[in-house]
């Protein structure tokens, strides 16, 4: 490598390397400073974060970099926006809660920064080796993430379980890398395509491709793979959850993408197959299993588990169209899901203890309207009723999975999402029918924003709905 | 053409009430009066402007008119508006009922007025969106979201099993439209477009015909309702207020008729045809069924559900006879049953309002305290049944010429639905009405409130007028009206045409 292209690599991974950096920095400004650091060293993150993301939109151009294992295109600039937004948002939402969450202590930032480093990776990882490092450096950081209120068993529990499964789906990614690269002899993206379009698949390739995709349908927490979402979602702290249910699921579902419709395109009937499985599956288990959750946390976990099956619709088509809805879905789901976990975070009684059953809610109409209102605004939302942003993302999938003539994957889809609607609903009737039970705290300004601009979202994606669906256009050309 | 956007403004005036309503507070009676009258002022406003639209509507035009176009989410989906003959008289009928929901409401609301209010504002909007859509996602967008405020009002200001109804009302309607969601996103792929203009001059494939047919079917069967799923309905109807009935059975049940003659009409010609017997068969049986469980209700309000149910029978039957009596008494029929069953809502409402009751038993002997209710519930009752003279006539008796001239078996079956609906509206009148005033609970009642007069008389005369003098009705539509028809059976012609020549 001369200097010429190293440089070149340099400039491309550019906002990776600020947040490398900057945790680095970050991680001895907490270590050298007193026990008062958090609050500075969170702020110090989400500067970092926004310096990455300002370089990302601005500074950084479009290529291949270190070999070819790390891509800068318009997908992965749009995905890693996603990312960092999420990020940002998330750790603005901590700020007031880190204390009672009991993750007041500065490596908490600095555990997501590196998170987050590793899911702008993943975006861009155009390589086996590449793609398994980033998201090992994300998933440890999310291992520790999970546990990090040390005197919660459930968080511990929650950390532990994250971390046994998440190692075992690590395995199988890493052994279904081996057998791709035993049987094409190429770990690139770009050799793999060429090496199956020149010599066709094996029956070890095919192997080694349901390892992979079994391997990263764990980080999304799509079925038959979803077990660790519920108690992991319940268990951890709730700014984790939150956490967890935006940034991470983009990341991987960016990564899923360019490994099917890049590295396995021409084998595309093999890993079809697979995605509408998981797809189906993974709309049903979220709908029914939902149905008899109590608790909040437990019933978005459930709904996650939905909402990728229903982003996994678009893949399951494998054409432009497809990948966009995907796209456009993963903005749309994260926007609702920082700005339900924002109410989440809200629902706080005045004796200074958090809540997380649902009953809770009850009245909440009365008690806090605009609370109420927003979050009667998500579950629609999510329950994909129109003309909320909700119902949008589920239309840009299901007219991808027609076109494809998926005919069945896009009929189930609809009947799991009016199961779906069910749940969502008793969250509004919760709020709307029921006789108030005691009211929360005041709302903290930070989440009163977050939430407040997530409903907004939802509610005006009608207005900015043409340009946001341009921009996904033309990240999902990147691939055709 | 005029020159600014009056059908975006008719849909959006109702919104600018919501905003105001926003920012104000109900504190006091003073708040709440402030409260009734922006919401009063904007539905009238909006009334004005639906009769502006009609009148500035060119009724010798088939086409689309007042149209408005913009680019909107990209993959072709644009904010298209337009009327034509067969959408123009649902403006001013949805315009109609609002301002007397708000003063139907005036005393009978006592907690959360202002909520009450906005979703009421919004339903209006989202209404309205439906009749003027011009683009197939817009109108699914409009359709679909009815059921947030509707859910709401059901839920929150309903009766006692109100939990159970909206949901049943929210669930049973979202199963029917998401199906139609999935044929919308195929007549997009296979037309390349999701412009109603256009999808009306595309030609589908039969097979295809078919399968898109019965998925807008189960859409706007259930919003109609037809028998079997009608379940819903008697149960919104009942746990709904009274605004809330009046605009379920005034307006949202026409959201499914009017589909049918936007859509599966002209979109499907030859799946209509094929299907055209089913509907037969559903129709009847809605007709005389729903007309026997009607007979032995014990429930006002449910009473009249199920004569809804029945009398949207003659709109299918009528709509699907697609001949020019039967499509014109269709859409006659769901104006006057918009305005009838409204008002037979709203007279319920008065006699609830006052005891707090909705059975049967718990009445009788009104006539003797209460003449004026009397004579206005009379009407409406004879309306119901189809008498000569009021608007109910009408429209029977075109949806039952029109299928006459198509298939006299099925005119039959549905006239002694006729006879049905006189059997149990009259003796519901009887029951309630006349006899001694013997209930010590009734004998205190008192007549009619100003209120109560400004709201029914208008709602008298409309039905006497057009019962009399159908005609500006029928000078809307007739143009629209021909050109479906001329273009339904056209499109069976050709079809036959080519199958002989295969031959």
């Amino acid at each position: 490598m001369t200097a010429e292209t190293l440089i070149a690599s340099l400039q491309l991974s550019m906002p990776e390397l600020i947040l490398a950096i900057g945790a680095m920095v970050l991680l001895m400004v907490g270590v050298f400073s007193s026990e008062r650091s958090t609050q500075t060293v969170t702020g110090l993150a989400v500067a970092v974060l926004i310096f990455a993301g300002l370089w990302l939109v601005l500074r950084t151009g479009e290529g291949a970099a270190y070999g070819g294992a790390f891509l800068s295109d318009p997908f992965s600039k749009f995905m890693k926006v996603l990312a960092l937004i999420g990020s940002i948002t998330v750790m603005v939402m901590t700020v007031g809660h880190a204390r009672s969450a009991q993750i007041d202590r500065f490596e908490f930032p600095v555990l997501l920064l590196l998170a987050t480093l590793g899911m702008l990776l993943m975006i861009s990882a155009n390589d086996l080796i590449s793609l398994y490092l980033s998201l090992e450096l994300q998933s440890l950081a999310l291992y520790v993430v999970a546990a990090i209120n040390r005197d919660s068993i459930r968080s511990t529990e929650a950390g532990l379980k994250y971390f046994v499964l998440g190692a075992l789906s690590s395995g199988m990614l890493l052994y279904g890398m081996s057998l791709v690269y035993g049987f094409t002899g190429h770990t690139g993206f770009d050799q793999i395509a060429n090496a199956l379009t020149s010599e066709g698949r094996s029956l070890g390739l095919v192997f080694g491709l349901v390892f992979i995709l079994a391997g990263i349908a764990f980080k999304i927490s799509a079925v038959p793979f979803h077990m660790w979402t519920p108690d992991v979602y319940e268990g951890a702290p709730t700014p984790v959850t939150a956490f967890f249910a935006a940034a991470p699921k983009v990341a991987a579902m960016a990564m899923l993408i360019r490994v099917v419709i890049h590295a396995f395109e021409p084998v595309v009937a093999d890993w079809q197959q697979i995605v509408v499985f998981i797809s189906i599956a993974s709309m049903l288990l979220g709908s029914f299993a939902a149905i008899g959750q109590r608790n909040i946390k437990r019933l978005m976990a459930y709904s996650s588990i939905g909402h990728m099956g229903y982003a996994l619709v678009g893949l399951a088509a494998g054409s432009m169209t497809g990948v966009r809805g995907v796209i456009l879905y993963m903005l749309i789901y994260m926007v609702m899901t920082l700005g339900t976990f924002a109410c989440i975070l809200a629902m706080r009684r005045r004796e200074g203890d958090n809540v997380e059953g649902i009953d809770d809610l009850a009245g909440l109409s009365q008690t806090n309207p605009f609370m109420a209102t927003v979050l009667t605004i998500l579950m629609f939302s999510l329950a994909g009723i129109p003309p909320l942003a909700g119902f949008f993302a589920k239309y840009f999938v299901f007219v991808a999975a027609i076109e494809a003539q998926l005919y069945g994957l896009a009929i189930i889809g609809v009947l799991a999402s009016v199961v779906g609607a069910y749940y969502y609903l008793r969250v509004v009737k919760v709020m709307w029918f029921d006789a108030p039970k005691g009211e929360f705290a005041r709302t903290a300004g930070e989440l009163r924003l977050v939430f407040g601009l997530s409903g907004l979202f939802v509610l005006g994606y009608v207005l900015i709905g043409g340009p946001l669906g341009n921009a996904a256009e033309v990240a999902a050309r990147t691939f055709f | 053409m005029t020159d600014w956007p009056v059908l975006s403004a008719v849909t959006f005036l109702p919104l600018v009430g919501v905003l105001l309503l926003l920012l104000m507070r109900e504190d006091g009676a003073y708040g709440r009066r402030n409260i009734l009258n922006v919401s009063l002022l904007t539905t009238i406003f909006t009334f004005v402007l639906s009769l502006y639209i009609w009148h500035q509507f060119d009724s010798s035009n088939p086409g689309f008119q007042m149209v408005e176009k913009h680019e909107w989410l990209g993959t072709g989906i644009s904010y298209h508006l337009g009327i034509d003959g067969i959408s123009v008289l649902f403006l001013p009928l949805t315009a109609l009922l609002m301002p007397f929901c708000v003063l139907a409401s005036w005393v009978t609301i006592e907690k959360r007025l202002k909520e009450y209010m906005i979703a009421f504002l919004m339903l209006e909007t989202l209404m309205i969106g439906v009749f003027v859509s011009l683009d197939i996602v817009l109108f699914y967008v409009f359709f679909e979201a009815g059921l947030i405020p509707m859910f709401i009002i059901i839920g929150v200001w309903g009766g006692k099993d109100r939990v159970y109804a909206s949901y049943k009302f929210f669930l049973y309607t979202l199963l029917g439209s998401v199906l139609m969601l999935l044929a919308i996103m195929a007549m997009y792929w296979q037309a390349g477009t999701t412009d109603i203009t256009e999808l009306l001059k595309y030609d589908f494939p039969r097979q295809m015909q078919t399968w898109l047919w019965l998925a807008f079917f189960a859409s706007f069967a259930v919003k109609m309702p037809m028998w079997p799923v009608h379940t819903w309905l008697p149960d919104a109807h009942v746990q709904a207020p009274t605004a809330g009935s009046v605009i379920l059975a005034g307006i949202l049940l026409k959201l499914g008729g009017y589909g049918f003659l936007r859509f599966s009409l002209p979109m499907f010609p030859l799946a209509s045809d094929f299907f055209a017997p089913l509907v037969y068969t559903l129709s009847i049986i809605a007709i005389i069924y729903t007309s026997l469980v009607a007979m032995m209700q014990t429930d006002i309000k449910k009473l009249i559900a199920y004569s809804s149910v029945a009398h949207m029978g003659y709109v299918t039957m009528g709509t699907f006879a697609a001949n020019a009596q039967g499509v014109q008494g269709a859409i006659f029929q769901m104006l006057s049953h918009g305005i009838v069953s409204g008002a037979l809502f709203l007279c319920v409402g008065v006699v609830y309002d006052r005891l707090h009751t909705r059975e049967i038993a718990a009445y009788g002997g009104l006539v003797n305290n209460m003449p004026k209710y009397a004579v206005a519930f009379m009407v409406f009752t004879m309306a119901n049944v189809g008498l000569p003279g009021t608007s109910g006539f009408i429209g029977e008796v075109l949806t039952l010429v029109g299928v006459f001239r198509v298939n006299t078996w099925v005119a039959l079956f549905a006239t002694s639905g006729v006879i049905l609906s006189a059997a149990y509206a009259l003796w519901l009148y009887r029951r309630v009405i006349f006899g001694a005033l013997e209930k010590e609970s009734l004998k205190s009642l008192l007549d009619l409130s100003g209120r109560e007069k400004l709201i029914l008389y208008p709602l008298v005369i409309l039905t006497i007028f057009f019962g009399i003098y159908p005609a500006p009705v029928f000078d809307a539509t007739a143009a629209s009206v021909d050109m479906l028809v001329n273009n339904y059976a056209a499109a069976l012609q050709a079809a036959q045409d080519v199958a002989l020549s295969a031959q």
